[in-house]
Order: C-alpha cells, then structure tokens, then sequence
C-alpha cells in the first residue's frame, strides 16, 4: 500500500514549455471554472426572477451594469471557446484528429471560432436589445 | 485481484462512467447552449412581466431546466477531475469534493424549483 501515496497524478505544469495543445488544455479546464462561476449567477438571477418584480430589476441592475455586461463578455468567451473545443473533444473520442499537424490545426480553429462567435452574438445580441 | 476488478470495473468501481456521463451531457448541451444563447438577447433588459411571458412557452422552461440539470451534472464532472488533479493532500481534496458536491445539488434544486416558480406565475 506504500506505493498507493506516490501514484503518478497530472503532469507538473511549470517544467513544460507551453505549446499550443497544451496552452489550449488548461484553457478548457480554466473556461469550465468560468462557467461554474457563470452557473451560480444565472441560479441566483433566475432566483431573484421567482421572487418577485422588485428582486428581479435588482438583478437586471446588476446584470446591464457596466461590471455585468464586463462579466457577461467574459462569460461568454469562455462558453464559445468551451463548447468548441468540447466538440474537439468528442471529435478525439471517435479515434481521429490527434496527428499533431491536425491538432495545432483544430486548436487554432477553435480560438478563431471562439472570438467570431463572440463577436457575432454580441454585435447580434445589441443588435436585438437595441443597443447598437 | 479481486473479482470486481476482473469485471473491468477497476479500483473506483466505477469503471467508465465518469467518462461516459461527461460525453452524454456534453453531447446534450452542445444544443442547449445554442438555445440558451438565443434566448440571452431577449432576457438581457427584460422586465420582470416579459420574463413571465417567455416563461409562458413551455418550451422555455423545460429547455432551462434541463439546461440547469444537464449544465450543473456536467460541471460537478469537471470540477470533480480538477479537484483530483490539482489538490494534493487527501483531507483537503475530500472536503473540496464534499463541498463541490453539496453547492451543485444547492444549485440544482434552487435552479429548478426558481424555473418551477416562474413558470406557474400568473401573467401579469
């Protein structure tokens, strides 16, 4: 059982020198932090909805603030860059796609996806709210 | 070895299904995100009587919800793996695993049952 306390855990960060793949990993993961923080807002938003008008223009406050709209941006890169890279994701779950040529490739699509999605559902999304 | 190992169930027991339930659920919310992005633009400077009106869809709701259940399962998956990576010491992993997983079901009940509410709301 002596060995069970020295199992191999996750790569030590600090001794690779970060290349694409790897920059792109940890981003997933950081992302996913995001979005957990995003979720307990949208929890807390949808509860102060149910309890009442007066609590939810509190929450809309909040949200159209200039720090809300701050928030919602970077909520919202982390989730294009989240979901594209999880069909990433999936698409290494089929066997394919991990020729490092092909990765370098599919990583890069996914960060220039990630910002013309941003891009477009905010432009598109001020568009509708009436802010542009 | 024991016979549950040879199983191909492995020392958790729990074989593939972490794995498994992370592909479900991401394979799931690549079409509920969609719509939760759709519908972003029309609650952002919503009032509280417009909210209740788009709550009035029934597909609005049922689509949250499983956006909450679906998202929150989701996360409790990832936030589990990123616990077991980076935290070394096993009392203080097995206090952020236990507090991880209590705030997910908070949230997920909260969540829902703020859904719940807000679709049985009279129109204003």
């Amino acid at each position: 059982m002596a060995d069970a306390r020295n199992r191999p855990l996750s790569p030590h960060l600090q001794v690779y020198r970060p290349q694409i793949t790897s920059v792109l990993s940890i981003t997933h993961r950081a992302t996913g932090i995001v979005l957990s923080l995003g979720s307990v807002f949208l929890v807390l938003w949808l509860l102060a909805a149910a309890a009442g008008p007066r609590s939810f223009e509190i929450a809309q406050d909040c949200a159209g603030s200039w720090l809300g709209y701050a928030f919602l941006f970077c909520f919202s890169v982390a989730l294009f860059y989240h979901l594209l890279n999880g069909i990433r994701h999936l698409f290494w779950d089929t066997g394919h796609g991990f020729e490092l040529a092909t990765a370098t490739r599919t990583g890069w699509a996914v960060v220039i996806g990630a910002v013309m999605l941003t891009a477009v559902a905010w432009i598109l999304g001020l568009r509708i709210v009436g802010g542009l | 070895m024991s016979s549950k190992q040879q199983r191909r169930l492995g020392p958790s027991r729990t074989g593939t299904t972490h794995f498994w339930h992370q592909r479900l659920t991401a394979i799931a919310l690549i079409p509920l995100t969609l719509f939760f992005v759709g519908l972003l633009p029309n609650l952002a400077g919503a009032t509280h009587r417009e909210f209740v009106t788009l709550m009035h869809f029934p597909v609005t709701p049922i689509l949250l919800v499983l956006l909450v259940g679906v998202g929150l399962w989701h996360m409790k998956l990832g936030l589990q793996t990123i616990i077991e990576d980076y935290v070394h010491g096993e009392g203080c992993k097995l206090a952020l695993q236990i507090t991880m997983t209590f705030g997910t079901v908070l949230l997920g009940v909260a969540g829902v049952i703020a859904l719940v509410m807000l679709a049985a709301m009279p129109p204003a």
